[in-house]
């Protein structure tokens, strides 16, 4: 049976596909989106397909937003399913966020400090009051340029450091583990857990990081820093042997400072969130700052018993391209699963009523009231993974 | 963005003229190629060909590395008549960029043409990536914050 009903599927399969690929299109009196337009006016969704799929290349990110409708999940999808076609060269050096070029630097718990507030391209202080000279079009704004001589920005947590009062981060040079290559196992350690948050759900992320901030396990943070800019990456091919500069990413960073009662062996000090995302994506860089420190709370000696704070929870979760390919299974033939929970209700039924009506036999009159309703349906248990 | 490179170190002409064909598409280099005599044949040794690196970042920016993700990338070796090899891995999947840089690398390690490759391609394209960086310092220094209450005060 399955069979036949997939073999006559084809045709209607190809047609709604023919009929996407119009939708898609839409009006075709209108002109066609170009790859450029999308990458440079749709800048915050190419950043976005590409930090939840896990590619750096804005070009493929415009593409997989055209092709994708604007279905910013659908469009990682696409780049999480285009990187398996190519092979891993390298792995770069760790990207030194420090000396990026910053283009917005902001700090809540610091007015005055070294490199100073850099605003940036930013959308606070906006009145979100929709703006129709943007539907007329063509507007060519320009933004004013000072004269600036570069400063050094030092990270905020690393000034905290220099006096004492922030947890010591001392590098360890161990090989991170990486997701695209082992499955996830428990307990994931903080490299692997930054790596699944770097590439989660910007909607879950910051549904969690809400919740934190709620009292679902709330560890009282302020944003320390938040950084945004071009950062190059550098790579030591073996044929070289020494390092080189392949080119920038552009990253956004944000350091939350989180409060700390200290410990036998600890003394008060401050610890530290940690959010980094490909492109300007400054809510998931938040969001992921709040929840690192939450699935810190066992390392730190706290009480986990919020969500947020439940590693397993969290990262078993936060993949988009997994939870919708799970959830979405449920649209796909379930003919024959369907038909056996049937037929069990049917024989549940039958069950029920062959027992009322032996209960009820004496007195046929009183059984008919109670078998008039159906039984209520038994809780469909749902697949197991 | 590490533009400064040790005095001491051997590499750092070399690492310099990549970092900047890095991040030169293929007709900003055509175009400055055009001033210049013929390049060589070259034979490929391998690619160009497309790929992925693993980006990595580091726990609170100084901690543990881990895996931010991965970006696309292309590399290509070739081998001048004389025997000279050069490479290239340059962000994105622009193969002609990526075989461009891999035949100048090999050319400016020759004495013979790295003066007028330098003058001609490296060195303008430096000039032009340098404008531009310069030109969003100077738009994200007008956005920096000047607490002027300060000086209203003084004043």
């Amino acid at each position: 049976m399955a069979y036949v009903a997939v073999k006559g599927g084809e045709r209607a399969i190809d047609n709604a596909h023919a009929w996407l690929a119009e939708e898609r299109r839409g009006d075709p009196a209108l002109p066609d989106l170009t790859l450029p337009q999308i990458r440079e006016q749709l800048g915050r969704a190419v950043d976005r397909a590409m930090a939840e799929g896990s590619l750096y290349d804005p070009d493929l990110g415009a593409l997989a937003v055209k092709q994708a409708q604007g279905d910013l999940i659908e469009a990682a999808f696409l780049l999480r399913a285009y990187r398996t076609t190519l092979p891993r060269f390298a792995h770069s050096r760790p990207i030194d966020t420090a000396a990026m070029q910053v283009e917005r630097r902001i700090s809540a718990v610091f007015k005055d400090l070294p490199g100073g507030q850099i605003l940036g391209p930013t959308y606070d202080y906006t009145h979100r009051l929709l703006d129709f000279a943007l539907a007329a079009g063509d507007l060519v704004p320009h933004a004013p340029k000072a004269h600036a001589p570069q400063e050094p920005m030092p990270r905020v947590p690393d000034i905290l450091r220099a006096e004492g009062m922030m947890e010591a981060d001392a590098p360890d040079d161990a090989e991170p583990g990486d997701l695209t290559r082992e499955p996830l196992t428990f307990p994931a350690d903080r490299d692997v857990r930054l790596q699944a948050l770097a590439r989660g759900d910007e909607g879950f992320l910051l549904g969690l990081g809400y919740s934190t901030q709620r009292g679902y396990g709330g560890s009282h943070p302020f944003a320390g820093e938040i950084r945004m800019g071009e950062a190059a990456v550098e790579i030591v091919p073996p044929e070289l042997g020494f390092a080189i500069d392949i080119g920038d990413v552009v990253v956004t960073e944000c350091q939350m400072v989180n409060q700390f009662k200290g410990s036998k062996t600890v003394p008060p000090q401050f610890t530290r969130g940690y959010g980094l995302v490909f492109g300007f994506s400054e809510r998931k860089a938040m969001a992921m700052a709040l929840v690192d420190r939450a699935m810190r709370a066992e390392e730190l000696g706290e009480d986990v018993t919020a969500p947020a704070q439940n590693v397993e929870f969290v990262l078993y979760h936060s993949d988009n391209i997994e939870a919708t390919g799970f959830v979405e299974h449920l649209k796909l033939p379930h003919y024959v699963d369907f038909q056996s929970e049937l037929q069990n209700l049917r024989r549940l039924r039958a069950e029920v009523e062959r027992a009322a009506e032996a209960e009820q036999s004496p007195s046929p009159v009183a059984a008919e009231g109670r078998g008039e309703g159906a039984a209520p349906p038994t809780p469909h248990e749902g697949a197991v993974p | 963005m590490t533009h400064e490179m040790p005095q001491d170190d051997p590499n750092s002409a070399r690492r310099r003229w990549m970092s900047v064909l890095a991040r030169a598409d293929a007709a900003a280099i055509e175009i400055r190629l055009g001033a210049c005599p013929p390049l060589p044949a070259h034979e490929r040794v391998r690619g160009p060909e497309s790929g992925l690196v693993m980006v990595r970042g580091r726990a609170g920016g100084t901690g543990a590395p881990f895996n931010l993700g991965e970006m696309t990338v292309t590399r290509c070796s070739v081998r001048l008549p004389g025997g000279r090899v050069g490479h290239s891995y340059v962000a994105g999947r622009d193969q002609r960029q990526a075989e461009l840089a891999a035949v100048l690398d090999a050319l400016l390690q020759d004495p013979d043409y790295a003066p007028r490759l330098e003058a001609a391609v490296i060195a303008p394209l430096e000039a032009a990536q340098q404008a531009r960086r310069a030109e969003r310092a100077g738009k994200a220094a007008a956005t920096r914050v000047q607490f002027f209450a300060m000086q209203t005060m003084r004043s």
